[in-house]
């Protein structure tokens, strides 16, 4: 054998992607998603409602789906398409922030707590200590303290959006966090780490290179399901008058918004919830292939 | 232990390991496992000692405790002219490459989301500042060493058999060019087949780069094989340390004696007449270990001085230690003991 027929060790990114790629949800929930960001970021600019007066507007309030208005009207007779689009951009926004947040903080807290020993009681107590706090109170607080202070910061949309972020993401790393330390509790005892401990690696080095990489599949699953968690919980905070300002629509308001019309109009539960719910699915499908591409066992077949 | 007249590359005087527990609703220190409890042996540059043992008697514990994978209870452990047990950290990591450590199970003992390249290359890159390609080079060169394919540098672990993992540990331990590897059971998870190869393997690589083992097993016949002397452990302490040849033909101690027995003989004709010594009760919890010899509640020649004093590991032949009153009257209580001590002698060969 000569040297120039071994292969040099390649990044590993190639791989991933060609296993991502056979992975046929995880196309799909790519694709959807994909859509649903285009259709969100680029939908506004295509689609320019006509401005109606307000006369006008009442009388057209509550129409079906029409060419004029593709997803019908509201009950001020605003455009629902124009107005689910604007509402895409918070919530996937929302969602997709207050869930890195979450994943980032549980995953930081579960890993020192399961690694370092002295940290575990505090840090545990602490994650006992908000699952135990009841979440809506505390939002409701927190946004009734802070909202006028960072909108007179930063603005009252941006304040909004930074305030209700925070405390969705805030107030959903707990389950992360358990679930990343107990995986570490059981992967710091394992003998690649022990290897690793006898080679003389800093405990930095080892985290990032033996643990991390080896709690990637629970911390992805928690990380999709709570893209929905978030995307909802603004939608409750929406619904309690506490979320955006009123006139600010996101998929959970419109949702809200068309409950109390459902039975006549179902069309405007069902275009918000169809939207949710795709986002959610497709999120999921991601995750499970991001994990299944990341995992070199699975990868191989 | 201070026949060797040239200095011994590990010393290890007095080792003890003991794990805290912990009970109650206060969580009060109520007691210690003691899974290593004064262990003392040292190990010439280029030999290799066999530790045996059956399960949960400290084996293990005491190759973790010699690299300081546990933060020990009392005791040195000198490597190479340093006490590693009392190293401030960053010493300790300037120490590391002369001291390496193969794992008993190698599918847990590799990183799974690692390649066979970057796994062989991890001592590498803690302690070299080398580039991509010379890393890379000499990965390739231990993979030689260890008989591992260049192509596989890519594979990750899953796709070997239990053999080539195996020697794929081997060759990490190997990439610091340490001077005392600690092979932790390596053969125990592995087929009889590959068993042998991984064993030669380890005998051929002690030839060329000078390496000294401390070879942990409880496979008697492999030890046979590849150790120089062997130590026979129960309950946390040494019973009998001997040369290789001299214990496997006549063991001292009662209990290396019953431990012995149980091994195999292929010779049918020899195997029909042996002897087969079988222990009476069960190990005692090493948290709570009897009074006097730890052994002394399945000893076979158990007499009273056993079950009030402890034993402590005396020379008795050149070259032979053993942890046993037995042979401590035998040397130290002079003319007027010995007849006593034969008669206990011949009782115990009767039985």
């Amino acid at each position: 054998m000569t040297d120039a027929a071994m292969p040099k060790p390649v990044s590993q990114n190639r791989a991933i992607w060609q296993q991502f790629r056979s992975h046929k949800g995880a196309v799909f929930g790519l694709i959807v998603l994909g859509l649903l960001i285009l259709f969100v970021l680029i939908g506004p600019l295509v689609w320019v409602p006509e401005k109606l007066k307000v006369a006008e507007a009442i009388r057209l309030k509550n129409q079906g789906p029409s060419l004029r208005f593709p997803l019908g009207t509201d009950q001020l007779g605003r455009d629902m398409l124009s107005r689910m689009m604007l509402a895409g951009r918070i919530s996937l926004a929302v969602g997709l922030v207050a869930m890195l947040i979450a994943i980032v903080f549980g995953t930081l807290i579960g890993v020192v707590a399961g690694y370092y020993r002295r940290f575990e009681g505090p840090l545990m107590r602490l994650t006992d200590m908000f699952l135990a706090l009841p979440l809506i109170p505390l939002l409701l607080v927190l946004v009734m303290l802070f909202r006028d202070r960072i909108a007179s910061v930063i603005g009252p949309e941006l304040g909004a959006f930074a305030l209700i972020v925070f405390a969705i993401g805030i107030t959903s790393w707990m389950a992360t966090a358990r679930i990343v330390r107990g995986e570490v509790l059981t992967l710091k005892e394992r003998e690649y780490v022990l290897a690793a401990r006898s080679i003389g690696a800093r405990p930095r080095r080892i985290i990032l290179r033996h643990i991390l990489p080896n709690v990637v599949s629970p911390v992805m699953v928690a990380a999709t399901l709570g893209v929905a968690e978030a995307i909802i919980t603004e939608s409750v905070l929406s619904f309690l008058g506490l979320g955006f300002p009123p006139d600010f629509p996101t998929w959970g308001r419109l949702l809200f918004d068309g409950l109390q019309y459902m039975q006549v109009y179902p069309e405007r539960v069902i275009w918000p919830g169809l939207a949710i719910s795709l986002t959610v699915l497709s999120v999921n499908y991601i995750g499970d292939g991001l994990r299944d591409a990341l995992d070199p066992r699975i990868r191989g077949r | 232990m201070r026949d060797a007249s040239p200095k011994p590359l590990v010393q290890v005087t007095d080792l003890k390991m003991h794990f805290p527990i912990y009970s109650g609703i206060f969580r009060r220190h109520s007691g210690d496992v003691k899974a290593v409890d004064g262990v003392s042996f040292d190990i010439q540059a280029g030999e290799t000692l066999g530790l045996v043992g059956e399960s949960g008697c400290g084996k293990s514990t005491v190759g973790r405790a010699l690299l300081r994978l546990y933060e020990i209870t009392a005791g040195k452990v000198v490597i190479d002219g340093e006490d590693v047990a009392s190293l401030p950290p960053e010493a300790l990591r300037k120490k590391r490459p002369t001291m390496q450590m193969v794992f008993q199970d190698p599918q847990a003992s590799l990183n799974p989301r690692m390649t066979l390249a970057r796994i062989i290359s991890e001592p590498l890159d803690e302690h070299t500042d080398w580039n991509d390609a010379r890393k890379l080079e000499r990965v390739y060169e231990l993979m030689d060493a260890v008989g591992l394919n260049r192509r596989f540098a890519n594979r990750f672990p899953h796709e070997f058999s239990g053999g080539q993992r195996q020697r794929i540990g081997i060759a990490r331990a190997l990439a610091l060019n340490p001077k005392f590897i600690v092979c932790d059971e390596p053969i125990a998870a592995l087929d009889v087949s590959i068993q042998a190869q991984v064993v030669n393997l380890l005998e051929d690589l002690q030839e060329r780069f000078g390496l000294t083992y401390l070879f942990i097993s409880h496979d008697l016949s492999m030890v046979r094989h590849i150790a120089d002397r062997v130590a026979v452990m129960y309950l946390g302490k040494i019973a009998e340390l001997s040369p290789r040849d001299a214990l496997y033909s006549l063991p001292l101690h009662p209990y290396a004696e019953a431990l012995l027995s149980a091994v195999n003989e292929p010779d049918p004709v020899r195997a029909a007449t042996r002897k087969r010594i079988i222990l009476k009760g069960d190990v005692p919890s090493p948290a709570n270990p009897p009074l006097g010899c730890n052994f002394s509640t399945r000893c076979p020649r158990v007499f009273d001085r056993c079950r009030v004093e402890d034993p402590a590991l005396r020379q008795v032949e050149p070259g032979r230690f053993v942890a046993c009153h037995l042979y401590d009257q035998q040397t130290a209580a002079g003319p007027t003991g010995a007849p006593e001590v034969n008669e206990r002698n011949q009782q115990g060969e009767l039985q």
